[in-house]
């Protein structure tokens, strides 16, 4: 008994600094960009609780600076439109690929998740050549496309997951009873799958919000996104401004990973809905 | 339409856009690394001239001609920059003699006079063409379809007579460098699995609702921007930085022997641990989540140590998590290229970080498109690996 307790402690207290090591790194940086000192660290001030010393300096100068501002509506605009492109594209192929009918599942299937594993240098390597061939470098359309298919495999992913728990006789009722393979989809099985579409759209999302190594090659001036700005910031004159930047890039995370935790347990609502459904009936 | 149809027709749309948004693009880049028909368009007449050559003594009568021909009419042409850039990494001094012969012959109108011949033209508007070694080069940057590329990404040259020998041990350049990014990246695995085997076994096997909040924990890194998380470890890690702070101020450290943690290699281990960590979590989790603890009940009541029925029963059962989670942090962490650019200094920079160099500084593409198929290749091998291990379903997220 103590021997079993002993690990458990022991395992308790390795696992907690796991957790500082992967939490705080994230954490401490929100309190650092409200310095009033265009330092990384905490100043002695600061430390003190002295209101002298925080200050929201870089968030001023982040809200005034037409730099953050472009990139902000260029990755606003990228993400938005790529994630469009592929969560429709990446729905009706989950739908396909789910189906046990569909010829070279499973080599389909690898080859659309390949954009997932494949080194992002190769890939932006190798869009920089066809893209400036094709005249899309440099263009937000360009970029779009890219990001599109960078973003299209967690699409997949996740709607496969949710068509797994969808019950295809579902689909054969609503056609029994008379409605279009359109019309079915889209009162029938899409509401069904809706959580799992969301979940990817906000992955392929995050993707491209997150995405700086293809627009680093394809991207011209114009098409700067806030990774791109970030990158440049971190690589040249890094300004404690980047912390503000970091720090709101963190929240966006909080709030996607809230909203996919809600879609899931929606999901699992949904899914449970429809069984109980069955065995009244 | 037969179920087969309908199928394949909601898959078709998304496969033409994989097709020619990435797998086109991909296929062509990676041609590169053994085609390239730059040189052999552009001096066409000195190449079809040198077809016969053996490559000792001088080149036949009418390449010289042809040379003079070929290399005008580049200079009129505007493409005489990028003959000479290509050929220049077989013999770097023709780097300038084709372009100021070339300028010479345009600029000049220079013709044989009487008496003379194009060899004679050619040799007095610069001496190196007298030399065979410049028609060798010219010769061997004219190929189409080369192996040079392959050659130099694993540091093997080919000498004049054809032999190929591996460079001196002090110009060896790649080869290092694979074996450092396999080594980082065996590195950052095995920490991972270390970290996060226990986390993961915490998280498998606690109540309900403490696991959402474990969870949670784990997925806040993974969601936050990788940008963010890089920026936040240069904060922390470097020299005047919050943990060398916290070290001065407690005394383990002097002040002046602050640790250099970042712009490193240890800069690039831990801000690579700290992002893969989740893929591993995540990964071990959906393995563990199904191992019923009845398994180590059962052994401890038949009498099992603890650690005995931890090896003897649990870890079996979660070898493929093991297995799932160590294969797909290698492979993302073989093609990392963002955070050793950004925290990895000189000397943490990995194979990626070459290939972006040969891309965009030094121009080299055929280069980088051969480091691009090596390290492809290793990584298609292990996620075909994945594949087979996960049974098809890919989605740790």
């Amino acid at each position: 008994m103590s021997a079993v307790g002993r690990g458990t402690r022991v395992q308790a207290g390795f696992c907690t600094l796991v957790f500082v090591f992967l939490i705080a790194p994230i954490l401490v940086i929100v309190p650092l960009s409200f310095n009033a000192e265009p330092y990384f660290t905490f100043t002695e001030g600061m430390l003190r609780l002295d209101p002298e010393a925080w200050s929201l300096r870089w968030y001023r100068e982040v809200a005034g600076s037409e730099d953050w501002k472009r990139g902000l509506a260029n990755s606003a605009l990228v993400g938005i439109c790529a994630t469009a492109i592929a969560t429709v594209l990446g729905t009706l192929a989950a739908i396909g690929l789910s189906n046990p009918a569909m010829p070279a599942r499973r080599f389909v299937t690898g080859l659309l998740i390949s954009p997932m594993v494949t080194p992002v240098i190769i890939t932006a390597a190798g869009m920089y050549f066809f893209y400036t061939a094709a005249g899309l470098s440099r263009t937000h359309l360009g970029l779009i496309l890219a990001h599109a298919v960078l973003g299209m495999p967690f699409v997949i992913i996740t709607v496969t997951a949710a068509l797994t728990g969808y019950d295809r006789n579902l689909t054969r009722a609503a056609s029994g009873l008379g409605a279009g393979p359109v019309h079915g989809f889209l009162r029938v099985q899409l509401p069904l799958i809706a959580p799992g579409v969301m979940s990817g759209a906000l992955f392929a999302f995050a993707t491209s919000f997150d995405e700086v190594v293809v627009v680093l090659f394809m991207g011209g001036p114009a098409q700067k996104t806030v990774p791109r700005e970030m990158w440049s910031g971190i690589r040249e004159q890094i300004s404690p401004a980047i912390l503000a930047v970091a720090t709101f890039l963190i929240l966006l995370a909080g709030l996607l990973l809230l909203t996919v935790a809600w879609l899931r347990r929606r999901s699992v609502q949904a899914s449970r809905g429809w069984r109980g459904g069955e065995s009244r009936g | 339409m037969t179920a087969r149809w309908r199928a394949a027709a909601l898959v078709l749309p998304l496969l033409i856009y994989t097709v020619v948004t990435f797998l086109v693009p991909l296929t062509t880049m990676l041609v590169r690394s053994f085609y390239d028909p730059v040189v052999a368009e552009v001096l066409p007449g000195v190449l079809a001239a040198l077809d016969d050559w053996n490559g000792s003594g001088d080149p036949p009568e009418p390449a010289w001609e042809a040379a003079a021909t070929d290399l005008r009419a580049a200079a009129e042409a505007g493409t005489v920059g990028r003959v000479a850039s290509r050929v220049g990494r077989v013999d770097p001094d023709l780097r300038t003699v084709l372009p100021g012969t070339a300028f010479a012959l345009a600029e000049g109108g220079l013709r044989p006079a009487r008496g003379q011949t194009w060899h004679d033209v050619m040799v007095s508007v610069d001496s190196a063409w007298a030399s065979p070694d410049t028609w060798r080069g010219i010769k061997e940057g004219g190929r189409r379809f080369t192996s040079r590329h392959y050659l130099n990404a694993v540091d093997l040259t080919r000498g004049p007579d054809g032999s190929v020998a591996a460079r001196p041990e002090d110009r060896r350049i790649y080869l290092p460098l694979f074996w450092r990014t396999l080594q980082v990246s065996l590195a950052v695995t095995l920490l991972c699995l270390v970290l996060g085997y226990p986390v993961a076994h915490l998280i498998a096997h606690a109540s309900p609702r403490k696991r959402g909040i474990l969870l949670a924990l784990v997925l806040v890194p993974f969601w936050t921007s990788l940008l963010a998380r890089t920026t936040s470890w240069i904060v922390l890690l470097q020299n005047q930085g919050v943990i060398n702070d916290l070290l001065v101020a407690t005394g383990l450290v002097a002040d002046d022997g602050r640790l250099a943690l970042v712009y490193n290699m240890a800069g690039t281990l831990i801000a690579m641990a700290h992002v893969l960590l989740p893929f591993m979590v995540l990964s071990l989790y959906s393995v563990m989540n199904s191992i019923s603890p009845q398994y180590m009940r059962a052994a401890a009541s038949l009498g099992a140590r603890p650690w005995h029925a931890f090896r003897k029963v649990y870890w079996p059962q979660s070898l493929p998590g093991v297995g799932a989670g160590c294969l797909m942090v290698f492979i993302l962490a073989i093609g990392y290229y963002i955070t050793p650019a950004l925290v990895g200094g000189s000397s943490g920079q990995l194979i990626s970080n070459m290939v972006a160099y040969h891309m965009q500084q030094s121009l080299n593409w055929g280069l980088a498109a051969a480091l691009g198929v090596l390290m492809l290749g290793g990584v298609m091998l292990l996620y075909v690996l994945y594949d087979r291990l996960t049974g098809g379903r890919v989605g740790i997220r």
